[in-house]
């Protein structure tokens, strides 16, 4: 990527007995999720970036800033980076109370009071102002905590799985406010994680990683779809889209959606039409047929363009990607079907996706 | 303070040298450590001569001279002290001030050391308490002069030199007891307060 806009990272960190050798470059504004399991590398990615750990070489950019560089010695200390660190535990200031813990780096970056009561809506934290951290409960911390990154006026936000340490309920709590606060503000952010629920609500671009390494990056509906990627061996496997409330019609009970070129149609939501919502349509509940059914019950009938056919041999079936309209869609279907139809790269199919099926995140 | 911050966070050379010399007072008899000094700062010793010779100066066989051979007694325990303090501030806090814009220093006076304090204080008043303690060290360098340099151990060690003294050293004794006990009360109390105001606890 060239220099500019985004944000661009390639380092080479090696600790005995793991090496971490990144590149990555995603555009920004914008939410580019890091996926991988544990050890693969993702905080020490985060720990590169803000400036705490210093990798052996490599070079970092954030919109046309140079905040690392081996070749030139170039290494801004973390203070000097303006990346707010949101962290797996919150790490809150225990002496300071809720009020001095978001006013500390608002303070040293620059003072003046502007925003205080913008993020205090945003995440619902007036009640706490005036309590100390050990009060709180995890979820109220890491509230805080996101809380008090946003107001050191950062030029990128960083998140290291700032959900992991929450169960279920306190994560529900947390993500709505993780969805308005990228609503709300154009700040780029990197989101570290490894639950793939996180990914698709939040994510625009999203990295893989394994073993120390970028496996892929690039828009989240491309990399999901991806047959020779690992996210399509998951059971989970599936298409991951942003897509637009366009109307309601509440006598049939059902909202029309638009994802690129397709239009959705899935059970009525409370979402007003303009609104963007996230979807995640399940590789294994879409049907492919090559005429159009009639007498059924599926309201999603979507002319797609076959782009990549890959086997997936453990579970005896095969990942088709299809192309609708610009956006993309997974299918997995068995060899056999794939044999019947006789479809092939190019080929047109169309998709059939019950309304049923389709995950809605309302945001 | 300055001695713990660079052993528990220093990484330089002479680091193993220095934690060394510093632990010295515990592992050595009391009287080689007086004697030590004395050899370094009586009025013939290196340091000592210089002294005299700047400021007039004289450290052997006076109440100063009581005073820093009881620091140098409670030094390792007051350096380990401090070290403990800090080594006690989770390191994540400090991460996250420093990206939240606060520079070395700062993120020192806002956050390490506010942390540290309990300890600290809680080390400087058992240190305070153990110097009125100390004997071996003191009456090798500073000697045994009434009014002057004798401690309570040495008060109680004349004392019980003296036919009848046993009284006299029964009451110093008690003294010795009542002025422990204080000290460990205060600093338990003093560690719940700021402990409480610090939002530790």
């Amino acid at each position: 990527m060239t220099e500019g806009a985004g944000l661009a990272i390639a380092f080479r960190h090696e600790v005995p007995g793991f090496t971490a050798a990144i590149d990555l470059a995603a555009p920004t504004p914008g939410t580019l999720a890091v996926f991988g399991p544990s050890g693969c590398g993702k905080t020490t990615l985060a720990a590169v970036v803000a400036g705490l750990l210093r990798p052996a070489s490599g070079r970092v950019v954030l919109d046309g800033t140079v905040l690392f560089d081996s070749a030139t010695g170039t290494c801004l200390p973390p203070e000097r980076r303006r990346i707010g660190m949101v962290f797996q535990s919150p790490n809150l200031f225990p002496h300071l109370t809720v009020a001095g813990n978001l006013r500390y780096g608002q303070r040293r970056a620059g003072g003046d009071d502007a925003g205080f009561d913008e993020v205090v809506a945003l995440l619902g934290l007036e009640p706490l102002l005036a309590r100390r951290p050990r009060t709180l409960s995890g979820g109220e911390r890491q509230r805080v905590a996101i809380g008090r990154a946003l107001l050191s006026q950062p030029r990128l936000l960083v998140m290291d799985e700032p959900l992991s340490s929450l169960d279920g309920p306190r994560k529900d709590e947390i993500l709505p406010y993780l969805a308005r606060l990228k609503q709300v503000l154009r700040l780029p952010i990197l989101y570290i994680t490894h639950d793939l629920a996180e990914v698709a609500r939040l994510a625009d671009w999203l990295a893989l990683m394994e073993a120390g390494r970028v496996r892929a990056v690039g828009p989240l509906g491309e990399i999901a779809v991806r047959g020779d990627l690992p996210l399509a061996l998951r059971d989970d496997a599936g298409a991951m889209l942003a897509a637009r409330v366009l109307e309601h019609d509440a006598a049939r009970q059902l909202t029309t959606l638009a994802a690129g070129a397709a239009r959705l149609l899935v059970p009525l939501l409370a979402a007003a039409p303009g609104t963007m919502v996230r979807l995640r349509v399940p590789a294994r509940e879409v049907i492919l047929a090559t005429d159009a059914p009639r007498g059924i019950s599926v309201h999603n009938v979507i002319a797609t363009t076959i782009r990549a056919i890959t086997e997936d041999p453990p579970r005896r079936a095969t990942l088709v990607a299809l192309d609708a309209g610009g956006v993309g869609l997974l299918a997995r279907v068995t060899p056999d079907a794939v044999a019947r139809l006789g479809l092939a790269p190019g080929a047109a199919v169309l998709a059939l996706v019950k309304s049923m099926a389709i995950e809605v995140f309302s945001t | 303070m300055l001695v713990g911050f660079a052993l528990a966070r220093g990484r330089f050379a002479g680091r193993f040298l220095l934690d060394a010399v510093v632990n010295l007072p515990l592992v050595l008899p009391p009287v080689v450590i007086g004697w030590l000094l004395l050899l370094l700062l009586g009025r013939h010793g290196p340091l000592g001569a210089w002294l005299y010779a700047a400021f007039g100066l004289r450290l052997a066989f006076t109440t100063a001279g009581a005073s820093l051979a009881c620091g140098a007694m409670i030094f390792p325990q007051m350096v380990r002290a401090c070290r403990q303090g800090l080594d006690a501030v989770d390191r994540g806090l400090e991460q996250a001030a420093r990206t939240l814009g606060a520079g070395p220093l700062d993120c020192f006076f806002s956050i390490t050391l506010p942390l540290a304090a309990p300890g600290v204080l809680v080390a400087a008043i058992a240190g305070y308490v153990a110097a009125l303690g100390e004997f071996g060290a003191v009456i090798t360098f500073a000697a045994n002069i009434p009014g002057e340099t004798q401690t309570l151990p040495l008060a109680i060690f004349s004392a019980l030199q003296m036919p009848g003294g046993e009284t006299l050293a029964a009451r110093l004794a008690m003294v010795s007891v009542a002025l422990a006990l204080a000290g460990l009360g205060l600093s338990e109390w003093a560690e719940r307060r700021l402990g409480r105001r610090l939002g530790l606890r």
